[in-house]
């Protein structure tokens, strides 16, 4: 019964589904890429604005409220008993212990538009140049992290995804399942204890090997520090995109384009790649850029587990060391990160799909 | 397939006597007769009974009690015919086979089971747990210790069971404060005009636009760390993905022409919101409130395993995790191992809780 209704819609379906396609491939306006992504970037760019503005004024509400006494936190524990009461007053007033919060707020959003961060309590230098230090390895740890997942992912869905039901799907399915539930650190965890103490393949911590001149670090140590962390992030990463695409897989094997080409006598691996591609990479674009969040958080997380010198780690010293400027700085950072890949996952979404630039053309506000 | 044609034979005698006057439908059934599959035939020649129910009142009685009688083995047997391949007659199953819905209501009521029992077991062994031995430690796992022991001679196991206990507490208290806020404001995003709206879903794009960790350390640091900070920060930081789901659900609930009828009939939108849209999100929403569990714990004992969250001395899987870190290279791999496992355990069985739940909440999967 169901055989005989698809065979029915069987003529006239890839027809519908391509028609608007080779509208938009044979659309009259050549620019009409560049402008989409001009003005994706000009309506990014205001809410970034905004974006950045809030998330400034919580993050800094949120460490204005912390009962860290700042003058006990700067002069440290020692200093602080042997001060006079004047001289803490004195501190007390220095560091704006009496001024309201937005007063402070003002102030500190005045000197970051002039470019300067405040100074970090816990690394004695400026926030921008800690976090100009430390973000070259955790991006270079994210980065190789989030590429790694995110084409293992591709795979592993579209594995799964082709032999629905069978052993290798099931295997894929409980796998994703499992590193859903299974927390980075105690990954990374596990990865130590038998990749760096059992085997010693690799370094037990670190980015560069220790005692040895950064002059005279070469590429390959980076790498070779770099590999056990970014292979937890990565395997934990793999779980979201694999189960997402294996959903679309599904979908797209039963679609009417893949069954037309498979009447025309094309493989199933064939079909999938001449026909399949471009609508599976979609979503998992969008869920790759948009699980920059995530992995932001797996590194933090990472990053102490291997005592990897990274942002991450910059922000638990700060966070336990009442380093606020240092927090509020690095909190930024991470906003920025994060709204920088939804944005570029719109762009790439524009490009990739050109049904998505026409939409945007005219349901644009 | 054989009793089939005989049953067919006798449908079709009784359809014959009905068409007399209602011969389309005959000229249907005869069509199906040849190629058609079974099923097919079957529909097609009930329809000229129905039809003729209305023509021959008289004989009406009778005919009905044949016809009921012969209703009840198609439905039985109906599967059977489906498949065609001629299956043997009354195929049973070989392996006796729970009902899906039945199996899934016991996962999901061992789970709850298995996870209150932790919780209560955990509070019991709780001044055990920290009770040290040194003349036991650094245990690899034993029968008398199961997980072995720490450089303290503390037991694992014992330690373990503890800590996942207040984990399961912290995220029990986290869903329930998350999911209040979620459904507050997903109910006001959805209710109280495009205003709200767009202030609601501003919020929830602010709150996922940090990094969840992010998050957690500056609330936590805002409350000067700690149990209570902590908690509050996981509290206070899970509702938008709810809170998403419930504004869209209104928004749908919305539509519907009962809430419409209920505005047209002069009810206040707080009284539509309680009485008519509320149970209608709410097995969405108790669905969404398990699944917060596991995300709440992770984060808990990711929070604590960083050192913002509980003291040293307090069982909790975060501090047992950051302090095997130390004892790690001296190839103490128990105290990494099992509770770690312990962890993932309790996530998957609030997991296999809410999704069988789910399963069975939801019209779409509910007979899978």
């Amino acid at each position: 019964m169901t055989e005989d209704v698809q065979q029915e819609g069987l003529p006239d379906g890839p027809l519908q589904e391509e028609a608007p396609w080779q509208a938009v491939a044979g659309d009259p306006s050549p620019g009409s890429r560049r402008h989409f992504v001009v003005r994706l970037v000009l309506g990014g760019l205001a809410r970034f604005v905004c974006l950045m503005l809030a998330v400034s004024i919580v993050v800094f509400v949120l460490v204005g409220l912390s009962p860290i006494d700042p003058v006990q936190a700067n002069v440290g524990q020692a200093a602080f008993i042997n001060m006079s009461e004047e001289k803490r007053a004195d501190l007390a007033h220095y560091w704006g212990k009496d001024t309201p919060l937005w007063e402070r707020y003002i102030g500190w959003a005045g000197s970051v538009l002039a470019g300067d961060m405040g100074m970090s309590l816990r690394y004695n230098a400026p926030v921008a140049s800690v976090i100009g230090a430390y973000a070259g390895n955790s991006l270079l740890l994210m980065a190789l992290a989030w590429v790694a997942s995110g084409i293992l992912g591709f795979l592993l869905g579209i594995a799964a995804g082709m032999n629905q039901g069978r052993l290798a799907d099931r295997l894929i399915k409980g796998y994703c399942f499992m590193l859903a539930s299974t927390p980075a650190f105690w990954l990374g965890l596990v990865f130590l204890a038998v990749f760096a103490v059992w085997l010693g393949w690799f370094p037990f911590g670190f980015s560069v090997p220790i005692g040895v001149a950064s002059s005279q670090v070469t590429f390959a140590d980076t790498l070779h520090h770099l590999f056990l962390p970014a292979m937890t992030l990565s395997v934990v990463g793999v779980a979201n995109i694999a189960l997402h695409t294996r959903e679309k897989t599904i979908d797209v094997m039963q679609s009417e384009y893949i069954r037309f080409a498979l009447a025309r006598g094309e493989g199933r691996l064939g079909a999938l790649f001449h026909h399949g591609l471009r609508n599976l990479a979609l979503p998992a674009i969008t869920l790759q850029f948009a699980a920059i969040s995530e992995i932001f958080g797996g590194s933090v997380l990472v990053e102490q587990v291997f005592s990897y010198p990274g942002l991450g780690k910059a922000a638990v010293t700060a966070g336990l060391g009442g380093d606020a400027t240092l927090l509020v700085g690095i909190a930024l950072f991470s906003a920025a990160l994060v709204f920088g890949g939804n944005l570029l996952a719109d762009i790439i979404y524009g490009i990739i799909d050109p049904r998505m630039r026409k939409r945007g053309a005219h349901g644009q506000g | 397939m054989a009793r089939d044609d005989v049953r067919e034979g006798t449908l079709r005698r009784e359809s014959r006597k009905n068409t007399a006057k209602a011969g389309r439908g005959v000229a249907k059934a005869d069509a199906g007769e040849g190629t058609a599959p079974a099923r097919w035939a079957r529909t097609a020649m009930l329809k000229p009974k129905a039809l003729a129910n209305d023509d021959f009142r008289e004989e009406a009685a009778p005919a009905r009690w044949a016809r009921t009688a012969m209703l009840k083995p198609m439905a039985l047997t109906n599967d059977d015919a489906g498949e065609g391949a001629a299956p043997p007659l009354l195929h049973r199953p070989k392996k006796l086979r729970l009902n899906n819905r039945v199996r899934t209501l016991a996962l999901f009521v061992c789970a709850t089971l298995a996870l209150a029992t932790l919780v209560v077991v955990g509070i019991y062994v709780g001044a055990e747990a920290s009770g040290s031995d040194f003349q036991q430690k650094n245990l690899a796992p034993v029968p008398q210790h199961l997980f072995g022991t720490d450089w303290m001679g503390r037991d694992m196991f014992l330690r373990t069971v503890a800590g996942m206990s207040t984990s399961v507490l912290v995220g029990l208290f986290a869903a329930g404060a998350s999911s209040v806020i979620a459904l507050v404001l997903g109910l006001v995003a959805a209710l109280g005009g495009r205003k709200a709206d767009a202030a609601v879903s501003w919020l929830i794009d602010l709150m996922m636009g940090l990094p969840h960790i992010i998050l957690l350390i500056l609330v936590s640091f805002a409350l000067g760390k700690g149990f209570w900070g902590v908690a509050i920060g996981v509290a206070l930081t899970h509702w938008p993905g709810l809170a998403r789901i419930v504004r869209a659900e209104v928004l749908q609930c919305r539509q519907a022409a009962y809430v419409t009828a209920a505005s047209r009939l002069g009810q206040g939108r707080l009284r539509i919101a309680l009485r008519h849209m509320v149970p209608q999100i709410l097995p969405q929403f108790l669905v969404g409130l398990i699944l917060l569990f596991p995300h709440a714990i992770l984060h808990e004992a990711a929070l604590t395993f960083l050192g913002f969250g509980l003291s040293p001395e307090q069982p909790a899987i975060g501090i047992i995790l950051s302090e095997s870190m130390n004892y790690l290279s001296a190839g103490m791999w128990w105290l990494a191992v099992f509770p770690g496992c312990a962890l993932i355990a309790t996530v998957l069985l609030f997991d296999g809780a809410g999704s069988g739940l789910r399963r069975l909440i939801s019209p779409r999967s509910t007979q899978e």
